[in-house]
């Protein structure tokens, strides 16, 4: 049964191994594993992490010292499988690179390998998601372009957010994926270490179990991220739909125009009238077009992106319950045994730093992501609304410079009628 | 809700009352006293209302009828206008008087009625007959009808017109002109297949126009409709929009505001689609007007093919009588005919009998040719009457459907400037 701790060798240094393929992979390490440059303590880190929260508003002005571009998707073919790689080019000024420039070549898989990683030393800072492994509904095709397309700027979305993050950004194990020609030797062996966006029940009960008192902010918190979510899902839902409205609705427009045109063709007073009318039609179409690659390309992933977000944080407050769930159920037996009291001690102390730590880095990074999460969905509305402004203005001109046409030709024919 | 006392269609334009071109025709000069009805009256279908009563087989029905209400316009004697004067009137009787008019006046493009029953619906719209919005618009075609037959230099003049508009008893007068058997027979004769050896090259020209007219507008009208629809699809999800946002206000407190009002505006943006729609409907009516012109100008063109396919059967019945009557007289056949074999096989028969055959044909022959100069007349008559009324009749349509595309930019606009461009700052 995982999440007892019981293994051998208190320093705290373990891996919980779920037994089933549902993998959760988290240390008990206090001390960041991949050598990053920050201090170990837990109070100078909780230093580092209240920096952050007063400098809320400097975050926005924070200097960008990465900039990372994901593109070109290329088709690889072996006898074994079919994937798709992408070129990762990485600029940057960070002193503890040893170049300002790199381009590596990656795959889906590679991601997943960061995000796990990452995962497995910050497992309570809210790390943005990549995208889905597979598409359920419909027969997306993984080799379809638009889903290729989509998935790259995703990846691209990932990595930006992952390079501006803090502490996420110090990550030895990003500087590897940014720099390293071949990530396979960097690739640890032993059972694989991919992490999955969901739990089994059991895991869930595990982290359940023996949760005393959470501490209320986190309930509120709890709460806050569950109705997010729904929100997101409902959001993301209607935006999908509002789409799929108005790709119908265009289809119709561009039956309709033409039947103008074929009108016109019967007539002769009336006939430029008739293509005015048609050419007008087919400008506010083009238009449409435009507002529906808009919402697909811009507003749409934005909104995704959040839904899956949501996902992340929920796992992630899971992951803090547990922890504290760990500390407790220790904490327990110090209190019921009478033997092995300094042993258990250590233990306790150890784990109760530990649930500090965890408390501590959630409590930043999630000041940190609410921040990114108004400002992102605040810009993805804006730029929809403004889309949406522009919209109706260029329609309302194609019509404008109609009547200005109808007009000049009213006023011939009325100088005509009076000259006879 | 009456219509202000001004002679104006809701969307057209009527000619100011000028005195047409004489003409020594005799149909046309019904037209020489100068003016239309519409010069000296007003006209308006005011209200409408929902009746019950039994129907011809005592069985009990709702349906709409229509005030008409109607105002000499030349001031009495004393000086002041004359009171308005009202009856009202079922859609069935507006039926009644345009198959009337069409059988007195063949040649004129009779205008058009509204629909009689919801055509080109899309799907939020009701096919119903009693729904309030298809009897609005149903009033406002009726008075159009009744605006366009007034001011129509031909029509106007009827009698019967006038007893429909001002006489409780028209039905019985127009019952009296007998024109419901000339209707049945015309009827009739159209629906038999017939063909015209000389057919006339703009009669030919204009009933390929008229389907043409025909097939172009009722494509545009589907169109249209499949088009509305989907908008209003468009317009109605975003009002998804606006309960989520609210939800989710609710969660945030620095977004709230901002989600509360951009809710609010995607809930203003979803109803606005309704008024819109309902407005275009009228730009679709006047459409449908011109799909149905385009039937009665198709009919004009048939009843000319009829007459002409008459006077060719008339011509070609004399010529054959006169040719029987020079073989009775020469006694030479210049035809094959079973009399003339029988004739020789057995014989020719009697100078008695010859004599009263001769007689009977010279008779039947004065009456073909005087057939045949009735339908002569007819044809030319018809032909010139027609040929100007399709004239007056290609005038009006230009410039009606201008205006009406012009309306339909117009609305297009006003939608365009309807969205609120508020809703930027909400997202903030």
């Amino acid at each position: 049964m995982s999440g007892q701790g019981d293994s051998a060798g208190f320093t705290g240094h373990m891996l919980d191994l779920d037994e089933d393929d549902d993998l959760e992979v988290f240390t008990k390490n206090t001390s960041l594993a991949d050598g990053s440059s920050l201090p170990n303590s837990p109070g100078s880190m909780v230093n580092q992490y209240r920096l952050e929260d007063e400098d809320e508003g400097l975050q926005a002005v924070h200097t960008k010292d990465f900039f990372i571009t994901v593109s070109n998707p290329e088709s690889h073919v072996t006898a074994v499988e079919t994937f798709i790689t992408y070129k990762v080019v990485t600029r940057t000024t960070r002193s503890d690179f040893d170049s300002s420039e790199y381009e590596v070549s990656r795959r889906y898989q590679d991601f997943l390998w960061l995000r796990s990683r990452l995962e497995e030393n910050h497992p309570t800072l809210i790390i943005h998601p990549l995208p889905e492994k597979f598409v359920m509904k419909g027969m997306v095709e993984r080799f379809n372009e638009s889903f290729i397309e989509t998935r790259r700027k995703a990846l691209h979305r990932f990595l930006n957010k992952i390079s501006e993050h803090p502490v996420l950004s110090h990550s030895e194990h990003l500087k590897v994926f940014l720099t390293a020609e071949e990530l396979a030797p960097h690739k640890k062996q032993g059972p694989g270490f991919l992490s999955r966006m969901g739990e089994t029940m059991r895991s869930v009960a595990n982290s359940v179990r023996g949760l005393k008192t959470r501490p209320g902010e986190f309930t509120v918190m709890q709460e806050y991220v569950e109705d997010f979510s729904n929100k997101m899902i409902s959001v993301d839902k209607v935006t999908q739909r509002i789409i799929k409205e108005q790709k119908e609705y265009l289809d119709e427009l561009k039956q309709y125009g033409p039947t103008y045109t074929q009108w016109a063709e019967s007539e002769d007073e009336l006939a430029d009238s008739l293509r005015g009318v048609a050419n007008c039609v087919e400008q506010c179409s083009q238009e449409t077009e435009e507002q529906i690659s808009h919402l697909s390309e811009v507003l749409l992933p934005t909104l995704h992106d959040y839904v899956l977000c949501a996902e992340t944080l929920k796992t992630v407050m899971r992951r803090r319950d547990k922890i504290q769930a760990d500390f407790e159920t220790k904490n327990e037996a110090l209190l019921s045994r009478k033997d092995d009291q300094e042993a258990l001690q250590e233990e306790v102390n150890a784990l109760a730093d530990r649930i500090e730590l965890a408390d501590n880095a959630l409590r930043g990074d999630w000041k940190r992501w609410h921040s990114g999460m108004r400002s992102d969905l605040r810009s993805a509305f804006l730029t929809t609304a403004e889309k949406n402004m522009k919209y109706y203005e260029k329609c309302s001109a194609v019509w404008e410079s109609f009547l200005l046409t109808q007009r000049a030709e009213t006023c011939q024919q009325k100088d005509g009628d009076d000259g006879s | 809700m009456h219509t202000t006392w001004v002679s104006l269609s809701v969307y057209i334009n009527f000619p100011p009352c000028k005195i047409p071109p004489l003409s020594t025709n005799k149909t046309l000069q019904m037209v020489e006293d100068g003016s239309t009805l519409l010069c000296r009256m007003e006209i308006c279908v005011a209200e409408a209302e929902k009746r019950s009563g039994k129907n011809a087989m005592g069985m009990q029905e709702t349906f709409s009828v229509y005030l008409v209400e109607t105002r000499l316009t030349d001031s009495g004697p004393d000086g002041r206008n004359p009171a308005p004067d009202c009856l009202w009137r079922r859609y069935s009787e507006f039926e009644l008087l345009r198959s009337y008019l069409m059988v007195t006046y063949p040649f004129v493009v009779a205008p058009p009625l509204p629909e009689k029953r919801a055509e080109f619906v899309w799907h939020k719209l009701s096919a119903d007959n009693m729904d309030p919005d298809f009897v609005e618009r149903r009033r406002v075609g009726l008075e159009n009808f009744l605006l366009r037959v007034a001011s129509h230099p031909v029509l106007s003049n009827n009698k019967i017109l006038y007893h429909f508009l001002t006489e409780h008893g028209w039905r019985e007068a127009v019952y009296d002109t007998g024109f419901q058997a000339k209707a049945d027979s015309r009827i009739r004769a159209l629906s038999a297949t017939f063909r015209v050896r000389n057919p006339d090259k703009g009669f030919v020209e204009m009933k390929h126009y008229s389907d043409e007219l025909q097939s172009h507008t009722s494509q545009l009208l589907r169109a249209r409709a499949r088009v509305a629809d989907r908008l209003y699809g468009v317009y109605k999800v975003h009002g998804n929009y606006g309960r989520v946002f609210s939800e989710w206000s609710a969660i945030e407190k620095e977004m709230g505001d901002g989600l509360q009002s951009a809710g609010h505006h995607m809930d203003a943006y979803a109803a606005s689609i309704d008024d819109i729609l309902e407005e275009e409907e009228h730009y679709a009516d006047q459409i449908k007007e011109y799909l149905s012109y385009a039937e009665a100008l198709r009919t004009v063109c048939r009843k000319h093919e009829l007459t002409q396919f008459e006077l060719e059967v008339a011509s070609q019945d004399l010529i054959s009588k006169k040719q029987q009557r020079e073989e009775l007289a020469t006694g030479i056949v210049r035809t094959f005919s079973l009399k003339g074999m029988t004739n020789k096989l057995f014989g020719q028969e009697a100078p008695v009998q010859r004599e009263a055959r001769l007689k009977v044909l010279e008779e039947l022959i004065t009456e073909g040719e005087d057939t045949v100069k009735e339908k002569t007349a007819e044809c030319e008559e018809h032909v010139e009457g027609a040929w100007l009324e399709m004239q007056r009749f290609k005038e009006q349509k230009d410039k009606d459907l201008r205006e009406a595309l012009i309306n339909y930019a117009l609305m297009q606009i006003s939608m365009c400037k309807k969205v609120p461009s508020s809703s930027t700052c909400s997202a903030s």
